[in-house]
């Protein structure tokens, strides 16, 4: 991802509509959002949503800073790459023949990806890992033909004290 | 056991109010029920926009929230203008809508509007109830909100069923609010004191420093701080557009108002400084002219009770997010007896500018035209020194904020941000509703007055008793001004004609006292009539001269040390001039 890709991450009031005041703020300016993730807490009064957005840093900063006075968002972070442990996690359907697999399931041992289902030509493989091995994973299948892909979007949390 | 509709109104007793600003229909009916014995008193206004601007006058004249309530769909469409207008100026307010059924919303229902949707960027919060037993808590919340921190709007719209006492849905046993529960909101008030320590020495080793003054400090009611500032570091002051009032025009160290219209020197002195003291002010464009030639020199302190004002337009030296009024007391002592920086050759070179390039306009030949300025000059000098002036948007909110002085703080209430044609006469009313014993002036013009004239009705009606001096130019004026500055003197659709409507007939139709006035000896005695009549509203129709225009300016895109003067100082400029 390049660097204009930034991750922010925000803790709201578990309420209807505040993923629109959130969203709309971006829109506002018309920051397209990359990909998102919203999940409740392990206290459900709250919500975590994720969002990777492609935007310069110095306008970012502005619309953290007006995300954080909407009155429901209680806390809010741009995660620092370099010190937070992200994952996405996608689910990848490719066209292969049973007697073409191997290839494929090589690949799935080398990513530590899970085979989920293997239909009549096609296999369901699902892999969660940083989003760029994510990428490449997804690269690397696509010589195969790939007919569905469904990715969660980024989540990360901080790297814990050594 | 209470229904809705009851608790609304008494959680609107509990919060202190005396009076809101609105309109009955479909969705609210159930609430206008209880509105009858209440003590709260209802204005019924001609238009919802009215409504919304009422509130915001009654709320800036008296530092105390305003209310407006409005049924669904179009009503609340017609307070989004007055919501963005509060928003963008910081103004306390609460507005109650109707809504449909809370089990229709989203069926394109009769008179459905997605209101908390379109109001979201419109308001500070919004809230959409559904259940009629959080209707008190609500209620508290949206007070709370809307008068702390950085003051400004909140909406509440209220589904008609839980307010309905025919419906089960609305009826509940009453608990009174308890705190706040807003996980998300903590407005920081009190300055950190380290930054404090470095603003105080770096203001008080400045040698050629302005502080510039901010609607905030109206807001935070910190005017007495911000003379009292001032004074101690005789350091000179801007008030901006929505500053007016804070410090009195007649104080030695007020510059005046900065910005486009501003006059020579508070916006030379900007130009100047080597240090500007930014007090709940915001760096708007209006101000600042052209970004990149804005005040070259300066360094920035930054007081703003909100956080995302602090860097957004020019980075400050010192960001300072607090209260302003506190932060200007801790500033007054953690300076206390600090030696200041000798700024007598400062202070000396603005009064040159002063004395160079005053506020200025040509005297009407006689038998020419009547000059706006003069106008508002003889009002000003015609009227309580301690009169409340409102405004509309255009060249006579500018001549307005010009020659009138200001001597107390909320005297000057005007749309800033937003810059809403016909803000006038409904923010008098509210004014004059909130502030009974004041003298309420609105300053309109003729293209206002035509967008919201209609609340002359409520004014009549209601017996508040406001006076509006109409400066009929015949024009929407600024829009000529501009087309005659920049787009080579071709008119494009900015002709209204000063006959049509006759404002004189139209505004006895709305059963005010009227009055017009064709030349500079009817002045005086016109003024004087009107401020004697105190039973009903009083329009004054100025015949203006439509050639006016405002100076000084700063065009457009240009930086303000392009300010242009008025004509007859051009040849005063540096260089000629430009
Ligand atoms: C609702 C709205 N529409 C349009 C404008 C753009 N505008 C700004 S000033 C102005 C002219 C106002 O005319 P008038 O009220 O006669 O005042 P004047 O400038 O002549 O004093 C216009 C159209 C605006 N500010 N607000
Ligand atoms: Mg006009």
């Amino acid at each position: 991802m390049s660097d204009r890709f930034h991750t922010v991450v925000c803790k709201v009031e578990n309420k209807a509509g505040v993923l629109a005041r959130v969203a709309g703020l971006f829109a506002r300016r018309g920051f397209n959002i990359e990909s998102l993730a919203v999940a409740p807490t392990d206290d459900d009064a709250f919500s975590r949503i994720t969002f990777v957005v492609d935007v310069e840093s110095a306008p970012l900063e502005q619309v953290v800073k007006q995300l954080d006075k909407l009155i429901n968002v209680v806390d809010i972070r741009q995660l620092d790459p370099t010190t937070a442990i992200q994952r996405e996690f996608m689910m990848i359907t490719v066209d292969v023949a049973p007697d073409d697999r191997q290839p494929v399931f090589d690949l799935a041992e080398e990513y530590v990806a899970e085979v989920l289902d293997t239909g009549a030509n096609d296999m369901m493989i699902s892999l969660s890992d940083t989003p760029a091995r994510v990428d490449e994973f997804e690269e690397r299948l696509r010589p195969f033909g790939i007919s569905q892909i469904q990715r969660t979007g980024t989540v990360g949390m901080a790297k814990l004290q050594p | 056991m209470t229904n809705g509709g009851d608790a609304l109104i008494r959680s609107l007793e509990l919060e202190g109010v005396e009076i809101m600003f609105g309109l009955p229909g479909g969705a609210i009916l159930p609430v206008y029920d209880p509105i009858i014995t209440s003590s709260i008193r209802h204005v019924l206004v001609r238009h919802e926009q009215g409504a919304g601007h009422m509130a915001q006058g009654y709320a800036h004249a008296t530092g105390k929230p305003g209310v407006a309530i409005v049924t669904s769909g179009p009503a609340a469409t017609n307070m989004v203008t007055p919501l963005l207008d509060a928003y963008m100026d910081s103004v306390p307010m609460v507005c109650i809508t109707g809504q449909v059924a809370y089990s229709a919303i989203g069926t394109d229902a009769f008179q459905e509007a997605d209101t908390t949707g379109i109001t979201m960027s419109a308001t500070k919060h919004n809230f959409l109830v559904s259940d009629a037993a959080d209707i008190p808590q609500t209620i508290h919340e949206a007070f709370h909100i809307a008068t702390t921190g950085r003051p400004g709007p909140v909406l509440v719209d209220l589904p008609k069923n839980i307010v309905n006492p025919a419906d089960p849905s609305s009826h509940f046993e009453w608990v009174e609010p308890t705190a706040p529960d807003l996980p998300g909101y903590n407005p920081t008030v009190e300055p950190d004191l380290d930054l404090i320590r470095e603003a105080a020495a770096m203001i008080s080793a400045a040698k050629r420093p302005v502080l510039y003054a901010g609607g905030g400090i109206l807001k935070a009611r910190g005017a007495d701080a911000l003379r009292e500032l001032a004074e101690l570091v005789g350091i000179p002051v801007v008030t901006t557009l929505m500053a007016r009032g804070a410090l009195p025009d007649s104080h030695e160290l007020n510059l005046g108002m900065p910005g486009m219209h501003g006059n020579y020197t508070a916006v030379m002195s900007m130009q100047e400084a080597d240090l500007l003291v930014a007090l709940g002010s915001r760096f708007d464009d209006r101000v600042t002219g052209k970004l990149d030639g804005f005040a070259p020199d300066a360094k920035i302190i930054h007081v703003d009770i909100d956080p995302a004002e602090l860097g957004k337009v020019r980075r400050a030296d010192i960001g300072i997010q607090a209260d302003v009024r506190l932060a200007m007391e801790a500033l007054i002592s953690a300076i206390g007896s600090t030696n200041q920086a000798d700024r007598s050759a400062w202070r000396s070179h603005l009064s040159g500018y002063q004395e160079k390039f005053p506020l200025v306009y040509e005297d009407s030949a006689p038998g020419d035209a009547l000059k706006p300025q003069f106008v508002l000059e003889r009002l000003r000098d015609g009227s309580p020194e301690d009169t409340i002036v409102t405004s509309g948007v255009g060249q006579h909110q500018m001549w307005a904020s010009q020659h009138w002085n200001f001597e107390h703080p909320y005297t000057w209430i005007n749309s800033g941000g937003l810059g809403t044609m016909g803000f006038s006469i409904p923010a008098a009313i509210g004014a004059k509703a909130g502030m009974p014993d004041r003298t309420v002036w609105a300053v309109d013009g003729d293209g206002c007055f035509q967008m919201t004239a209609q609340e002359l009705v409520t004014a009549s009606m209601e017996r508040i008793p406001i006076k509006v001096a109409l400066l009929n130019n015949g024009y929407l004026g600024m829009v000529k001004q501009w087309q005659e500055m920049f787009y080579d003197e071709r008119y494009s659709e900015v002709y209204l004609s000063p006959d049509l409507p006759d404002y004189k007939m139209w505004a006895e139709a709305m059963g005010c006292h009227a009055i017009r006035v064709e030349s500079p000896e009817e002045v005086d005695a016109a003024i004087a009539e009107a401020n004697e009549v105190n039973d009903r509203p009083v329009v004054v129709e100025f015949r203006t001269d439509p050639r006016e225009k405002v100076f000084p300016m700063v065009a457009a895109g240009a930086t303000n040390s392009e300010l242009m003067v008025d004509p007859s100082q051009t040849d005063k400029l540096p260089g000629g001039g430009h």
